[in-house]
């Protein structure tokens, strides 16, 4: 082999594009890194205990806090999973596994739809769907919103990962006497579980920073909600309120609110992320 | 079920069974009788007209060139092509003397265990993969399990290398150590039959060797039919070789006949490495 090789002109190829991708990953994360930065920046002298303890003070006063919609997002999102997930799960299993022909195609087709739908509609269809009959803004509406909004990415997420096993170990199961039903309880869910887990992660992540369709549904509370029947404050629509309000220290608490609910998506995320590494590990030694 | 005469191998479509000495040894029972059985995905024809017998507790292997069909003939054994959406089965297979689709496929696979090319461990422990089977059935009882994986462990020759890690993953060992996993697995629920699609394809000369020799010790526990592509394992595991080409059965015989003074010229062609 020459020393000339490989050519000047693939070296120089080689430095150029790695320049650009590498300038490429460090402008997305120093967007990320930003929106942190300066959330912080704004919203530091918030961060206090307070903060995460104490409802909002009256206008005009300083100090209180957020608590109301911190415990607010968390019942929210608790309902939403517990709406959103089990029907997520079971018809990705049923897509995966059971469905062909149209009625795969017509459950994929309307599960993409239904994905596409714009938050802010969400919200008025639930409005018409849980407030009005109920007469008042609840826990409950925003918590059946959020949940019908995260059935789309737990289905396909789960038919994803379920589609992603592969072929032998089913047969493995068949071949030892194991019905279809029971492979997939015993094998196929097993295998993929990590993979489903971290779907449904990301799925939370996702609606738990959805504003819209909480405007027509949980609505807002400046105290702490009590059950799942009354308005419940919630962190994305605090942000909402306080940002567009005339009150510096509410706009301070926003950027503060803002700062909160970021890093616990963040968390969240890599959670699920190590959840997903953690499995690729174990079934793969 | 009746001994039959070995001359009537590929004739089971008029197989007359021998009557003289029903106990004489030299004679063996048909395990699986397969009478005019045509195969279809969709609108193709993947057999055409096999007949042929399996004997009991001998090693029987399929060869032929790669879409000749013999996978296709071992997955109809234990209705795995059933799975298999858009397939047909016509003609007929007996399993001793019931008719194969009698069955409930799930009781069928119980008694027709199979092990495939690829090493298929469940991302489960070592331990959990043996069990599976076993714990499948209600009869058998919890405490028994532990016996049992171990006796079948011992039997795929995997125990000694296995012992001390019973309760890792199964992923975590050679490919070599998978496929006799698998193997064990298969055993473990004590199948009369056990089917072998290409078990040592990617595997490498030593494993290949542990998988035959292992192939010996358990042949007088079951009827072993074998889907092979390399001939010389053909030629050192099997009692009986059938060869395929296109769908159809071309030639079965012992495999020294085969092998050494086949009947038919494609046969001889083959297995001397003319074409395929």
């Amino acid at each position: 082999m020459s020393a000339s090789y490989p050519p000047l002109s693939r070296k120089i190829t080689n430095v150029v594009m790695l320049t650009l991708t590498g300038l490429c990953t460090l402008l997305v994360l120093s967007v990320l890194l930003t929106i942190l930065g300066y959330l912080l920046w704004k919203g530091a002298s918030s961060l206090n205990f307070d903060f995460f303890t104490k409802i909002p003070a009256p206008v005009g006063q300083s100090g209180g806090g957020v608590v109301n919609a911190i415990i607010g997002t968390l019942k929210l999102l608790t309902l939403a999973t517990v709406i959103g997930v089990p029907i997520g799960l079971l018809g990705g299993i049923y897509l995966s596994e059971f469905a062909s022909g149209w009625s795969a195609f017509t459950i994929r087709y309307t599960t993409d739809l239904l994905n596409g739908v714009p938050s802010v509609v969400m919200g008025i269809f639930v409005y018409t769907l849980v407030v009005v009959p109920m007469h008042h803004f609840s826990t409950l509406a925003g918590g059946v919103a959020l949940g019908i909004m995260m059935i789309p990415i737990a289905l396909r997420s789960t038919e994803d990962f379920l589609r992603a096993v592969p072929r032998s170990l089913r047969e493995g199961g068949l071949a030892l006497g194991a019905s279809k039903s029971e492979t997939i309880v015993t094998i196929v869910i097993p295998a993929a579980i990590y993979g489903i887990l971290t779907g449904i992660m990301l799925d939370i992540a996702r609606v738990a920073g959805e504003t819209a369709p909480l405007l027509f549904t949980a609505f807002g509370n400046l105290f702490n909600s009590p059950g799942w029947l009354q308005p419940s404050a919630s962190l994305p629509v605090i942000i909402y309120t306080y940002a567009i309000s005339p009150y510096e220290e509410w706009h301070k608490q926003a950027w503060a609110a803002g700062f909160v609910l970021l890093s616990g998506l963040l968390v969240l995320n890599i959670i699920s992320r190590v959840i997903l590494a953690r499995g690729k590990k174990i079934s793969h030694g | 079920m009746r001994p039959f005469d070995l001359s009537q191998l590929s004739k089971a479509h008029d197989v007359r069974f021998a009557e003289d000495d029903p106990t004489d040894e030299k004679l063996p029972w048909p395990q699986f009788t397969v009478a005019d059985l045509n195969f279809y995905y969709g609108s193709h024809q993947a057999l055409k007209g096999i007949n042929l017998i399996v004997p009991n507790k001998r090693v029987m292997a399929f060869i032929g060139p790669s879409g000749c069909g013999k996978t296709t003939l071992l997955r109809t054994l234990n209705r795995m092509n059933e799975t298999v959406p858009g397939t047909r089965v016509e003609g007929s297979i007996r399993l001793g003397d019931k008719d194969l689709f009698s069955f409930p496929a799930t009781r069928l696979r119980r008694v027709v265990g199979m092990v495939f090319q690829k090493p298929s461990p469940f991302p489960k422990s070592i331990f959990d993969n043996v069990a599976y089977g076993l714990r499948l059935d209600p009869a058998i009882r919890r405490n028994e399990i532990a016996d049992r994986v171990e006796k079948s462990l011992r039997r795929a020759a995997l125990w000694d290398e296995v012992k001390d890690k019973l309760h890792q993953s199964a992923n975590g060992i050679s490919g070599g150590q998978q496929q006799r996993l698998c193997i064990a697995r298969a055993l473990a629920v004590e199948p009369e039959v056990l089917l072998l699609d290409e078990p040592c394809s990617a595997l490498d000369p030593i494993s290949t060797a542990k998988i035959e020799d292992l192939l010996f010790e358990i042949k007088n526990l079951c009827t072993i039919v074998i889907v092979t592509h390399n001939m010389l394992q053909a030629a050192r595991v099997a009692d009986y070789v059938g060869f395929f080409l296109n769908g159809e059965l071309i030639e079965l015989n012992r495999a020294k006949q085969i092998f050494q003074n086949p009947e038919n010229q494609q046969t001889q062609d083959y297995v001397t490495g003319r074409f395929g």
